[in-house]
């Protein structure tokens, strides 16, 4: 086990944690300025995938097929926070989860409908095709590289957005205090729908990049999903710092566990029974790192007590 | 009121009157996954038999969606055999959700025909005298990668598969067969989609060759990321990551690479040019193997019943063992276990004008059986 491969391996961890901070920014914002449990956020996710497959067959653009997947989630984000999830702010967590659980199958299906059952082709641009010598001898995936860029650009625009702005103050206002600010005069409405958008594009673009050197199918977002609650759950529900952290910190945990975790234990094990031992406690290590953090602080390493 | 009972009692009486319908009718219960990811294989073997069986009015089909589910699998099963009344079940895909359902199946009386999982311990000690496999053994198509992996002159191989039993029973069957050395084994998480930290280790392994079996989108991952990384090892696989469903999503990473398959829509015979020509103009789209295995199916089925009637337990058991139809892939009988003994062959992605297609290379295995037949008591 060379540092060259650690450090790899590393590198990996951080983009895969980029690529869940895109999901479980969204995810948090919304629970945390309207109280909702969206479970249909890892629809958004394959909405635009499905947007940037579209788009990226008909121009051959990869630029603009991620425009049109944050376009495309944009705008199914806003019709249906109009058309149904308006209706659940004011409900319990029960009927929310139920809701949004029928919104998965109704996505779902209705993209398999629109593009068929069989995964759609989206690949990379050519000009991000290859490795990048960083350091002396390690070679990294441009592309990959690129993701952790842009997931670095977004957190920073988030940050800015949040801190910043008039929207941001708005959208503060609302995690803490609902009643107050539409008493305020602000339309309490329309900031829930900027917010919504705002993360089902997110989710939307995360789909179209990782789409791209993945698999652009249908239920592509549920595993990323469940992932994505993890990281909400260990950074502190509602904040956004706290989400950054937690997807790298469960990035890097994912990736690291279940490449070294078999090498670890062949040292006293036979190496079949080591692989198959260690993959599956290597799957395992994120929710025993949710589990220590949550028995340590309760409400999450960024959230309120 | 009155007008209600008697109208069920009509009811009661047209359906009682439909259970009496003569021998020679055959309920099928098809099983297979419709939604979801994956669903692109069950769809593939639900139009395939569904293609075999066209315009015979003795087969009634049900088909259900499992979802990918084992236990949603259990509960469909369980409505067919007890309030369907089928007589035959088939359609499972996935392995895990095969071996939820075939044990109990098979107890209750009813057959099971295998379009696809071959999980290896319904082959050897769980073998079934109602259970037959119209596919393959799981290991079938790696022990045939295994194989051709030799004759290519690989050495020293990466080999890896999800953690399930059929990624078990893949990494044993090319071991099975595979003189080389290992250069490393890895068990990724089932449904997984990057690989970059496999490919990492594949990197810095000093490999000579990669096998990988990653059926469904998994596969679609894995060769993208592992052409982007540039390594420039030869890869060998199971025909399951470059079927004709996969190749359009997987693009021009595909090309060239080895697979193995018992079935190819170039096999030279009459029964598969027909198959070829008339799925495409069914359903419009090239058929994938599962296809193959699907429509392979329902012919087996058909043949059976032109022998003896399915209430008939033993006859009509014994008619299938006789595997009497003219299959896709030629030449086709089962073994003692009820698995295939068939040709296996290697294949490699090429581009027809612009469509990624496979074409026989070679003749991988012939008339191959499986490693589990003298496990079977039957």
């Amino acid at each position: 086990m060379t540092s060259i491969l650690f450090f790899e391996q590393l590198l990996n961890g951080i983009q895969f944690g980029t690529m869940l901070f895109l999901m479980s920014a969204g995810l948090t914002l919304i629970f945390g300025v309207m109280g909702l449990i969206n479970l249909a956020h890892g629809s958004f996710y394959m909405i635009g995938a499905f947007s940037a497959a579209l788009i990226a067959g008909l121009t051959g653009s990869f630029w603009l097929a991620l425009l049109a997947s944050l376009s495309g989630a944009a705008i199914a984000g806003v019709l249906i926070e109009i058309l149904i999830i308006r209706r659940l702010y004011r409900r319990d967590h029960l009927d929310q989860v139920l809701a949004t659980f029928a919104l998965i199958l109704l996505l779902s299906e209705g993209v398999r409908w629109c593009f068929g059952a069989f995964p759609l082709y989206l690949d990379i641009p050519e000009n991000l095709n290859g490795t990048l010598p960083i350091l002396d001898d390690i070679i990294y995936s441009k592309y990959r590289l690129f993701i952790i860029f842009m997931g670095l650009l977004i957190a920073t625009g988030l940050y800015i957005l949040i801190t910043k702005t008039r929207l941001g103050v708005r959208i503060r206002a609302g995690q803490n205090d609902r009643q107050m600010i539409s008493a305020l005069g602000v339309d309490i409405s329309k900031l829930y729908t900027i917010v919504f958008a705002l993360g089902a594009s997110l989710a939307g673009l995360a789909g179209a990049m990782i789409g791209a050197i993945q698999s652009v199918e249908v239920g592509m977002g549920e595993p990323i999903l469940i992932l994505a609650f993890v990281v909400i759950v260990i950074g502190g529900i509602g904040s956004i710092k706290g989400a950054l952290i937690g997807s790298i910190l469960v990035g890097v945990t994912d990736t690291i566990g279940r490449i070294f975790l078999p090498e670890l234990l062949k040292i006293f094990m036979e190496p079949a029974n080591a692989t198959s031992v260690g993959s599956s406690i290597g799957s395992m290590l994120i929710y025993i790192l949710m589990a220590l953090i949550l028995i340590i602080k309760p409400s999450g390493l960024f959230g309120k007590t | 009121m009155k007008k209600f009972t008697t109208t069920l009692a009509a009811l009661l009486i047209m359906g009682s009157a439909s259970s009496f319908a003569d021998g020679h009718k055959v309920k099928v219960g098809m099983i297979t996954t419709l939604s979801g990811g994956g669903s692109g294989l069950g769809i593939d073997v639900r139009d395939g038999f569904m293609l075999a069986v066209k315009g015979n009015k003795n087969i009634s089909v049900i088909t259900k969606d499992d979802q990918r589910k084992p236990d949603i699998a259990v509960q469909l099963a369980d409505k067919m055999i007890q309030s369907d009344k089928v007589d035959v079940l088939t359609g499972i895909i996935w392995s895990n959700l095969a071996m939820a359902v075939v044990p109990a199946t098979v107890n209750q009386g009813k057959f099971y025909l295998s379009p696809n999982a071959g999980p290896s311990k319904l082959a050897g000690k769980g073998c079934h005298k109602n259970y037959f496999n119209v596919a393959w053994q799981n290991d079938n198509l790696h022990e045939a990668a295994g194989g051709y992996a030799n004759s290519a002159g690989f050495k020293n191989s990466f080999i890896l598969a999800p953690n399930y039993p059929a990624g078990k029973d893949a990494l044993t069957g090319y071991k099975r067969y595979f003189k080389g050395s290992l250069a490393g084994e890895i068990y990724t998480k089932l449904g997984q989609k990057d690989y970059a930290a496999e490919i990492a280790q594949i990197r810095a392994s000093g490999a000579d060759s990669v096998f990988f079996f990653l059926p469904g989108g998994m596969g679609i991952g894995f060769m993208k990321q592992f052409s982007q990384s540039g390594i420039k090892l030869p890869v060998v696989g199971p025909a399951f990551s470059f079927d004709q469903g996969i190749l359009k999503a997987v693009g021009d990473a595909a090309l060239g690479v080895k697979n193995t398959s018992q079935w190819s829509k170039d096999i030279d015979n009459n029964a598969n040019k027909k198959f070829v020509k008339d799925f495409q103009s069914e359903y419009g789209r090239l058929p994938s193997l599962y296809a193959s295995q699907g429509y392979d199916t329902g012919k087996l089925l058909i043949s059976a019943m032109s022998k003896a009637k399915v209430k008939d337990k033993d006859k009509f058991r014994d008619a299938l063992r006789k595997a009497d139809f003219s299959s896709t892939r030629g030449k086709f009988s089962f073994d003692k276990n009820h698995h295939p003994i068939q040709d296996i062959y290697v294949r490699e992605v090429i581009k027809q004008g612009e469509i990624l297609t496979n074409k026989i290379v070679s003749v991988g295995l012939k008339d191959h059986s499986n490693a589990y037949v003298s496990e079977c008591k039957m």
